[in-house]
């Protein structure tokens, strides 16, 4: 039993007694929607994924090709200048195995997911899922591909890639 | 370079719909949740006061928000009260038109220094100054919420 | 520029979910930072106020909402906001206050209740990924930290057993926290047993979210050393935010901290911090960030931070000490007041106060430091005793 100094205040509760109304409560759903302008720049990378392709952004000052794109450099302060496309393939820079939904429940599953350096793009790129591999094969350095949806299922979305598998490229074809 | 890109493709311009799908389940806190189970329980509005500052609280605070004194005199306040401001409200929260427009009042309630917000029925309007009563549902259908109050009518 | 001090602090326990409003959870921390160094309210001029997200609450202008508990009635407040840096920013900008001669007496209170957001509060960090590009694809808050970790462990080499040691310190240090809900005794294997939320992140690794508020009070060089023979001087603020872009930075290593770090070093006239620091609570709300912002903070060289921990450096009666609170891990998360509590726990150690906590040989110069957003601000103070 761990011995404590003068009681500080504060009432815990536990579970069991909102449960049970042991206290009053009060609950409200907080429903808001939200329509989120892509902007310029996310607007392009979006119809380009339908395209099936990955499109960056250049900076010339910082030499720099920006995925995501942006339509300003936040380094340098100034418009980028020019729209570049990159690869559908890329690196792994960091991966993950995720037993637990956005709402902290647990999945059956565990999904996999990657920070993917994409190849023509300066330093790091997107956040996606990997497929195809088990996690203990996953490496740093990884070279992975995007797996896409087919063209008629696109429809401008990060989920227009299904997700980046392991790559050789010489065993796989180009796409 | 100016820093707009001329769009060619409009088909570029979207929004994205999204939502926060999160739900709050409130606490009432200390002196909330005795109010809240005076109300409930016994029908009685509950105010505190701070003898340094000679101000009733309503609803109960656990502290004085002008001299941070700790606050233990509970005192009755209410039922009846006095008319300090009123509006005619003709849309809801959405901003819908209502079918029945909506009286809204701050009334202080005798005792408290303090404002109370709520609905005024069985009345054809009233004025600053009025006199009205609290209208309370049933004990057995009081959950300990501000709408264990159905409204204030003039007395 | 006026010198400015600590002069007083104070803690609520920290909870899973308290009973209390926000409000109510300020006073408490608020009013008992004010009887500590015998003030009133009425002495107090202007006050520093912070929370994290509105989400958590389901509050709209929490600040305001907040301000009465924090004694902000008829004063200016003003409500700095960084995430989970707050706890540190706050006193930056109280510091700003009387510093700047426009306040003497600085009330700095922060609170957090983040029991109110359900179904959990991660889901108010939901809109902290980019709603367009990441969403979609679902994301756990927790993602972002485990690539992070991964990509520190890997660039270094460093074992999970090595990160462990972390988890293993701070929650027995916690123990002897008036304050903690989460202290235990427990080992290296009991972390790595414990269930994998999203590898390499086991549960152990992780602070849980907590309710909870903390305050100190801020006051000018004059009004300080009236109320207390012992002022704990700030010497040196710093504060620095790195790109939202968080897919384009290096993981690896924390270079908003650094920045931040030089920021406050450089005014306080620190040279060496690995000797001229006694005290540090960097912020750890998991294991590996502890080692990740000890490096961040100059006082581990890059990918070394794992070694002082396993030498025993960083135990409190080892040459360095950090988090000997028992930090975010070993307390509570209540995530602005935990920053806030890192300040308090060097306003006692400096001042000899920190009990069956209290490192050994009377450290003079103390550091705190807190980060958050998505993962991108790092926020420093130096505080120091004669």
């Amino acid at each position: 039993m761990r011995e404590r100094t003068t009681p500080l205040p504060g009432t815990p509760l536990s579970d069991a007694a909102v449960h049970q109304g042991k206290v009053l409560t009060l609950e409200w759903p907080s429903s808001l929607r939200y329509a989120w302008d892509t902007g310029v720049a996310v607007g392009r990378f979006l119809s380009e994924l339908k395209r099936g392709r990955i499109i960056g952004r250049r900076c010339h000052r910082c030499q720099r090709v920006l995925v995501p794109p942006r339509m300003f450099c936040e380094r340098c302060f100034h418009p980028t200048d020019a729209w570049q496309y990159v690869e559908d393939s890329g690196t792994i820079n960091t991966y993950s195995e995720s037993h637990i939904r956005w709402d902290a429940s647990r999945i059956e599953e565990p999904i996999l997911v990657a920070v993917i350096e994409i190849d023509g793009a300066s330093g790091g790129g997107l956040l996606h899922y990997l497929g195809e591999v088990r996690a203990e094969d996953l490496r740093i350095g990884m070279k992975v591909k995007a797996v896409w949806k087919p063209a008629e299922e696109r429809q401008g979305s990060i989920l227009d890639i299904r997700y980046f598998r392991p790559f050789d490229s010489a065993q796989d074809r180009p796409a | 370079m100016g820093s707009t890109e001329h769009v060619e493709r409009v088909t570029d311009l979207r929004a994205w719909p999204g939502d926060f799908p999160v739900s709050h389940l409130y606490t009432m806190g200390i002196a909330g949740e005795r109010f809240f189970r005076e109300l409930k329980d016994s029908g009685r509005f509950l105010g505190t006061r701070c003898a340094a500052c000679d101000h009733v609280y309503l609803p109960p605070s656990l502290f004085c928000p002008r001299c941070f004194a700790a606050l233990e005199e509970w005192k009755e306040v209410g039922p009846q009260g006095t008319v300090r401001a009123v509006t005619t409200a003709h849309r809801g929260v959405d901003g819908e038109t209502l079918e029945t427009p909506e009286t809204l009042a701050l009334i202080q309630l005798d005792g408290a220094d303090d404002l109370l917000v709520h609905r005024i029925e069985e009345s054809n309007g009233v004025s600053i100054g009025a006199r009205v009563e609290a209208v309370l549902k049933e004990a057995a259908q009081r959950q300990g919420s501000i709408l264990d109050v159905r409204y204030f009518r003039p007395v | 520029m006026r010198k400015v001090a600590v002069v007083g602090a104070g803690l609520t326990r920290f909870m899973r979910r308290a009973q209390e409003t926000g409000p109510e959870l300020a006073w408490l921390a608020a009013s008992r930072a004010l009887e500590s160094c015998e003030l009133n309210l009425k002495d107090v001029d202007s006050v520093a106020l912070g929370s994290a997200p509105d989400a958590f609450d389901g509050v709209h202008m929490k600040g305001e909402y907040l301000s009465a508990g924090a004694g902000g009635w008829g004063r200016p407040v003003i409500r700095p906001y960084a995430g989970g840096g707050t706890g540190v920013l706050m006193p930056v900008h109280a510091w700003f206050n009387v510093a700047s001669g426009l306040s003497d007496v600085c009330l700095v209170v922060a609170e957090e209740k983040m029991s109110t957001c359900h179904p959990h509060p991660q889901g108010a960090f939901l809109t902290i990924f980019d709603n367009i590009l990441e969403r979609p694809l679902e994301p756990n808050l927790i993602w972002i930290f485990a690539l992070e970790m991964r990509r520190y462990m890997e660039t270094y080499g460093i074992a999970k057993e090595e990160i462990a040691l972390v988890s293993v310190k701070n929650k027995r240090n916690g123990l002897d926290h008036p304050s903690t809900h989460v202290a235990e005794e427990i080992t290296v294997e009991d972390v790595l047993e414990s269930e994998v939320m999203v590898s390499p992140v086991n549960r152990l690794d992780i602070s849980p979210v907590s309710d909870g508020a903390a305050a100190i009070v801020i006051a000018a060089e004059d009004v300080a050393q009236r109320l207390t023979d012992k002022p704990v001087w700030i010497d040196g603020v710093g504060w620095n935010l790195d790109t939202a872009y968080w897919t384009n930075r290096d993981l690896a290593y924390p270079s908003y901290v650094e920045r931040a770090a030089r920021m406050a070093y450089k005014m306080a006239g620190i040279t060496e911090p690995r000797k001229q620091i006694n005290v540090v609570e960097p912020y750890d709300p998991f294991s590996y960030k502890e080692l990740h912002h000890l490096e961040g903070l100059l006082l581990a060289d890059k990918g070394q931070a794992p070694k002082i921990t396993a030498d025993g450096v960083t135990q409190r009666n080892g040459d360095m000490p950090v988090c000997p609170s028992g930090g975010l891990l070993g307390v509570g998360n209540p995530i602005a007041a935990a920053g806030l509590m890192k300040v308090c726990e060097i306003f006692w150690q400096l001042r000899g106060e920190a009990g069956r906590r209290q490192v050994p040989g009377q450290p003079k110069v103390g550091l705190a430091q807190a980060w958050g957003d998505l993962m991108q601000v790092g926020t420093v103070v130096v505080m120091r005793v004669d």
